[in-house]
Formats: structure tokens, C-alpha cells, sequence
């Protein structure tokens, strides 16, 4: 695609045309920098870095082409948005990132100054008309996992489409009964938009594909217990990241293809890291494209990342639907069933979380942990707490970082990760 | 021969020791060229290793120096000069220019846990520095000028900027400045016990860094930790730091 075409489709989305170029450009460096940059890389990392190079353009025309079949584009912020149910109606699902400052002025008029940069950045990437996904959805659906969320999402669905999902606070079965009852109204919502009726043939289809797409990110998670580990966070994460956006038929394909080159790798003893090299296990917040400045200090720091316990790592790929319900209602179970279990810290109590970092921890032989909380957000500050507690009781040692996406701590976050990874000698 | 070089936000530090025995030490002002601080510092020495610690650490391979140079951060600096001066202890708290550490020993002096205070100023010696400022008179004279005071106003603001103003207040409101600098000190150890806390305090506690040098703090922070708590403070508290590099230097080369 040229880029005159390119800019041509932006202006037909509106953004704001020398900003998202300042935004690309920006980009472009930081990838630069933070990934290209790095030595003994596997050979099917080139195509993540095609779909990141091409995320504002290829995969925008394709969600323009689909849109001109008629297909409807859904947007969304949170793992608790069932994908399934929206391939099933014949819609397009993609993750709006908000990893970055943009528009914080004008996000700062619609939502408190201590709210978290990810809700700041999806706020403000609308009202700086930066974000051709954004711009591309038909519908964007919201959850209300965290009160500044729902708090923001009463402004941010005055700015666009939006259907709000409740997510319950706690697991007990009333509260798995509400969020039924919201998959259902998400059904109905989705039937209604696409006009196409979620049949027990097309939903039997698309949780095959979504649990495929599971699979691979599952297989591509357990190889990174080898020793030297054979691919970085930084590339793992990029993975992550790119599964909420990509078509999931060919991304399960390509990270197949990747793990097979992982495998070989391994047979062969090698690694992107000397082996010995310090793991640590990233646990916390989500990160969304591009957020990756603490992955890349630690990595800077003679260690390497072993997993994410986090939204965009294993709370989104631990578990699978059951795909023996042969009947609607059945279905629907199995689909409540599988996202009840994401341990996100907005449920009371969540104890399950910390059973599954301890697992993490053994599975993946991390020698530590470094626990990431988004500056503002509550649920994953307390849990920061409750953690390094539970983890300390086991030996297993923690360093707590809160930042946000600015780069002006940069050099306190190196002098603390830096003193946690000698702390491991 | 091994060198230790410690380029803090405000100061630099070097020390030369031998199995642990200190031949040499020198201080300069860190200023806007660390590097060129750095290089007064060095002229005339070639230790077998040099260990760059602080802020600075990775600027001083850039200088290109004969001799082996490698870097380690100032917690662990910290805890290796505090071990070898005092091998008891169990907690090291650093109050430096910028950055106040709390960190906590195990037996063999290895960290096991550790805090840091925020980006910002609060509870340092910049806040300390800063604040004397609205008394006009130097850092090296604040400490014996608040430990004059006896009745201290309550301090609560924890930013550098704000408490500035708080004490300007307080003196419109006919507070004595004594009183006024009492309390600012006692503000820092207020700050100080809580990051101590979180890391488990046990004694003995070392106290190093450039506040160290001040007495009122010393008192302050002895009371705090009660009759019972045993708080050493090294002979050149802020020497601590690069006295733990230059340990890590013979280490390296050994």
C-alpha cells in the first residue's frame, strides 16, 4: 500500500493527519530501539514486525474492505469480551491498545487527573482523532472491571457507540448467573447490529478459532521454560499484543510456525540470552502496544522475561472453552465458565491469582517477580501488597514498580530492577 | 589496589582500598560535567578495577580508562560497604542527595528486600537543602540550627515544594524558625521510618549518605528507633557507597 493511499484512507477516517504522522514517526523509533535492536532474534518475529509496521495501515484496509462486505468491526478494551460470540456474527474483533500518552489535555476534561494512563490514552486518542481503530468500529464494548473504567466509559459513550458489559465483582453463582445474563444481552446486541443470528454452527466454529489461536499462545508460553530462554519478553509480548488485533486464523498460523522455529532452537541448545541469565516473571496490569518500557528496562538489566501474568499474557490464554456443549444453552455455559476464571484483580477475593503466579513462578523457572501496577490503579496496587506477602512467605522473591507511560522515570526504574536482578545472585 | 566510585545527584565519591583497608578518599561536587568531575577524581590512580556506583555508573565506562571498569547499583554498593564496616547489620538506610534507600541484610550482608522513595525529592537531602534556603543558611549549619529548637510545628506536607511554603506559613504565624527547622528534620525521619518499616527494620541499623553528616537527623532518628535500637554511623557516612564499589572491585578481579 502506498503512502498516498494510506493517508487517504486516514482522511477518510478523520484522524488528524500531521499529529498521527508526529504519532507513526514516534513509533516507528521506539520500535526501532526496543526491538530491532535486539541480537539473535527468531527469524518469525519478521512477521510480527510487518503486522506492527503495517498496524495503522494493511490491517485498517483490511478492516475497510471487510466493512465494505457489510462485515461489522468491534472494538474492544478488556479479556472479559467474549471474541467468540462476535465471530460467530460475522464481526471483525479487535483490542484498542491505549499504550500511550496522546491527548491527555483534552482526556483530563472528561475524567479525573489521577485516573490511569490507560484509560486517559483511549480517551485521548479519540479526542485527538489518533486511532484509525477507533475511528473503524461500529461498536465499542466496554466492561466494568475497575471504577475508573465504568466511570470513563459514561463519557467516552457519548463519543462513540458503546455497550457496556457488567462483569461481576465477585465468583460466587449468582454472580456467574449476571454475567450470563450479560453474554446473552451481548448476543442479542451483536445479532442486532450484524443481523446475523448466532447459531449453534457458527458459534461451534468460532470458539474452535479462538481456541486455536489459545493454543498456540499456550505452546509458544510453555517454551519459554527452556533454559536459555529461546525468545524475549519484549518479542512474547509483542505477540501477545498483536493477537488482540490480528486476523486470528493466520495469526494462529504464523505463531504456530514461530513455535516450530522455537522448538528447533531448543533441540539445539540455544537461546536469545546466555543461559543463567536471571528470569523474572512480569506479573500485573496490562501492557497494550506500544507500553513496553518496563519490559525493556528489565530486559536491559541482565535478565530476561520469562511470562506475563497479566491481561495481554496468560489471564487472556490460560484457559479454553469447552467445546463439548452441543447444544445454545450448553455453549453459553462453557463460554461463562472459561471467562468466570480470569483472575483479574477487580474481583473480591481473587486468591486464585496468587496460586497462579506461584505456578507461573515454578512452571517457568523464574528466579523473581517483578510486579507491575499502572500508576492509579487500586485493584492491582492492593494486590501488589497481598502478593509480595504470599511470595515472600514461599521465598520467592518481589519488586513492586508503579509507572505509567511517561519516560521520566526511566532511570529510577533501572536502578531498582537493576538492584532486584543482583539481589537474585 | 582496587577504586570504588560513587556519582551521586549531588556529590561524588571515590575510595581506594586494599583488603579492605581505605588509601585513599576524595569528594567532588557532581556538578553539570560528572565526567569531567570523574577524571579529577582519577588522575593519578590506576587501580586493577575500577566499580562505578550511583546515578552515574554507566557514564564512567564511556572515559575510555586503562583498567577494568564495571558497574553495580548503589543498593548493592550500600549493602557491601555496610556489611564490611559493620558486619551486624541488618538494615542500611542511605539518605542521599536525591534518592532515600532502605534496605534489608541478611546475616551475610546479601540483600533481601529493599525500598526506594519516589521520582521525587521528598524526604532527601535536596528537601533538606532546599528547605534551609528559607532560613538562609548552608546545609552544613542546618542540622545544629534545628536541634535548637524545642516545640516543633507538625509538617505535613511530604512535598519538597509545598513544605517550603508550609514553613514560610508558619513563620507569618509567629512560629520560632528553630521550631521551624525542628520540624522539617522531623518530617524526613517520619518519612524515613515508614520506607524502613516496610522493609522490616532490624538493628543494628547503618545510617550512610551525605544526611548522615547531620546530627539533628542522627538524634532524630535514634529516637525514633528507641533506647534499644543500635544505629551506627560510619566515620565518612557518604563514603559508604563508593567504600562498598571499590569491595565489589577486589571481588571482581579475585
Amino acid at each position: 500500500m502506498s503512502d498516498a493511499a494510506h493517508t487517504e484512507m486516514w482522511e477518510k477516517l478523520n484522524l488528524d493527519i500531521s499529529a498521527h504522522d508526529g504519532l507513526l514517526e514516534v513509533l516507528g523509533k521506539f520500535y526501532g530501539d526496543i526491538y530491532l535492536s535486539q541480537e539473535n532474534r527468531l527469524k518469525g518475529m519478521e512477521y510480527l514486525d510487518f503486522v506492527l509496521s503495517e498496524v495503522h495501515g494493511l490491517r485498517i484496509k483490511e478492516l475497510q474492505d471487510a466493512k465494505a462486505t457489510g462485515k461489522k468491526i468491534i472494538g474492544t478494551f478488556c479479556v472479559f469480551v467474549p471474541e467468540e460470540l462476535t465471530l460467530a456474527a460475522n464481526a471483525v474483533h479487535v483490542g484498542l491498545c491505549s499504550g500511550a500518552d496522546a491527548g491527555t489535555d483534552e482526556a483530563e476534561k472528561l475524567v479525573p487527573r489521577n485516573t490511569c494512563a490507560l484509560i486517559k490514552s483511549f480517551i485521548g486518542f479519540k479526542l485527538a482523532r489518533l486511532c484509525p481503530f477507533t475511528e473503524s468500529c461500529d461498536l465499542v464494548v466496554g466492561e466494568t472491571t475497575c471504577d475508573g473504567k465504568k466511570k470513563a466509559y459514561e463519557a467516552f459513550g457519548k463519543l462513540v457507540p458503546m455497550h457496556v458489559m457488567e462483569v461481576p465483582q465477585t465468583k460466587t453463582d449468582d454472580a456467574k448467573q449476571l454475567f450470563k445474563s450479560e453474554v446473552l444481552r451481548y448476543k442479542a446486541a451483536l445479532e442486532e447490529l450484524t443481523g446475523v443470528e448466532i447459531t449453534v454452527e457458527n458459534l461451534r466454529k468460532s470458539i474452535a478459532i479462538v481456541n486455536e489461536k489459545r493454543k498456540a499462545l499456550q505452546r509458544l508460553s510453555r517454551l519459554r521454560a527452556a533454559d536459555p530462554a529461546p525468545i524475549s519478553g519484549r518479542d512474547a509480548l509483542l505477540i501477545n499484543q498483536v493477537s488482540f488485533y490480528d486476523d486470528p486464523v493466520r495469526f494462529t498460523q504464523s505463531i504456530n510456525t514461530l513455535c516450530d522455529q522455537i522448538e528447533e532452537r531448543i533441540a539445539q541448545g540455544e537461546g536469545v540470552v546466555p543461559s543463567g541469565t536471571k528470569r523474572l516473571l512480569l506479573s500485573g496490569c496490562p501492557m497494550a502496544v506500544p507500553n513496553w518500557k518496563l519490559p525493556y528496562v528489565m530486559e536491559s538489566s541482565n535478565a530476561v522475561i520469562v511470562g506475563e501474568e497479566s491481561c495481554i499474557g496468560s489471564r487472556n490464554i490460560r484457559d479454553l472453552v469447552d467445546e463439548s456443549g452441543d447444544c445454545m444453552d450448553e455453549m453459553l455455559d462453557a463460554l461463562v465458565d472459561r471467562y468466570m476464571k480470569i483472575d483479574c484483580a477487580c474481583f473480591t477475593p481473587n486468591d486464585e491469582r496468587m496460586v497462579n503466579v506461584e505456578n507461573m513462578v515454578s512452571e517457568l523457572k523464574a528466579d523473581g517477580v517483578v510486579h507491575y501496577a499502572l500508576s492509579f490503579c487500586q485493584p492491582y496496587a492492593h494486590e501488589a501488597i497481598k502478593l509480595q506477602n504470599v511470595l515472600s512467605e514461599k521465598g520467592i522473591p518481589m519488586l513492586s514498580v508503579e509507572t505509567g507511560y511517561s519516560m521520566e522515570d526511566v532511570e529510577q526504574l533501572k536502578t531498582r530492577v537493576e538492584a532486584f536482578v543482583e539481589m537474585l545472585d | 589496589m582496587f577504586a570504588g566510585i560513587d556519582i551521586g545527584s549531588r556529590s561524588t565519591e571515590l575510595v581506594l582500598q586494599k583488603e579492605g583497608t581505605v588509601i585513599h578518599r576524595a569528594q567532588l561536587p557532581t556538578t553539570f560535567s560528572p565526567l569531567e568531575q570523574c577524571r579529577k577524581l582519577l588522575e593519578g590512580y590506576s587501580p586493577e578495577c575500577l566499580v562505578a556506583t550511583g546515578y552515574g555508573r554507566e557514564l564512567v565506562k564511556t572515559l575510555g580508562l586503562p583498567y577494568r571498569v564495571e558497574a553495580i547499583t548503589e543498593i548493592k554498593a550500600h549493602a557491601l560497604g555496610a556489611h564490611a564496616l559493620f558486619p551486624d547489620a541488618r538494615t542500611v538506610l542511605d539518605i542521599g542527595g536525591q534518592d532515600t534507600k532502605a534496605i534489608s541484610l541478611n546475616p551475610k550482608g546479601g540483600v533481601l528486600r529493599f525500598e526506594m522513595n519516589d521520582r521525587c525529592a521528598a524526604g532527601t537531602g535536596k528537601f533538606l537543602e532546599y528547605t534551609a534556603n528559607v532560613f538562609q543558611i548552608s546545609i552544613e549549619e542546618f542540622g545544629a540550627y534545628a536541634l535548637k529548637g524545642s516545640n516543633p510545628p507538625v509538617i505535613n506536607s511530604m512535598c519538597t515544594v509545598f513544605a517550603e511554603t508550609e514553613a514560610t506559613s508558619l513563620m507569618a504565624q509567629g512560629a520560632l524558625p528553630e521550631d521551624i527547622a525542628l520540624a522539617l528534620h522531623t518530617s524526613v525521619v517520619r518519612r524515613t521510618s515508614t520506607m524502613l518499616k516496610r522493609v522490616g527494620l532490624a538493628f543494628p541499623l547503618v545510617f550512610s549518605g551525605g544526611v548522615a553528616n547531620n546530627a539533628c537527623i542522627r538524634k532524630l532518628l535514634q529516637e525514633d528507633c528507641g533506647e534499644q535500637g543500635i544505629l551506627c554511623v560510619a566515620e565518612e557516612p557518604d563514603m559508604c557507597g563508593a567504600y562498598g564499589a571499590s569491595l565489589w572491585a577486589e571481588r571482581c578481579c579475585s
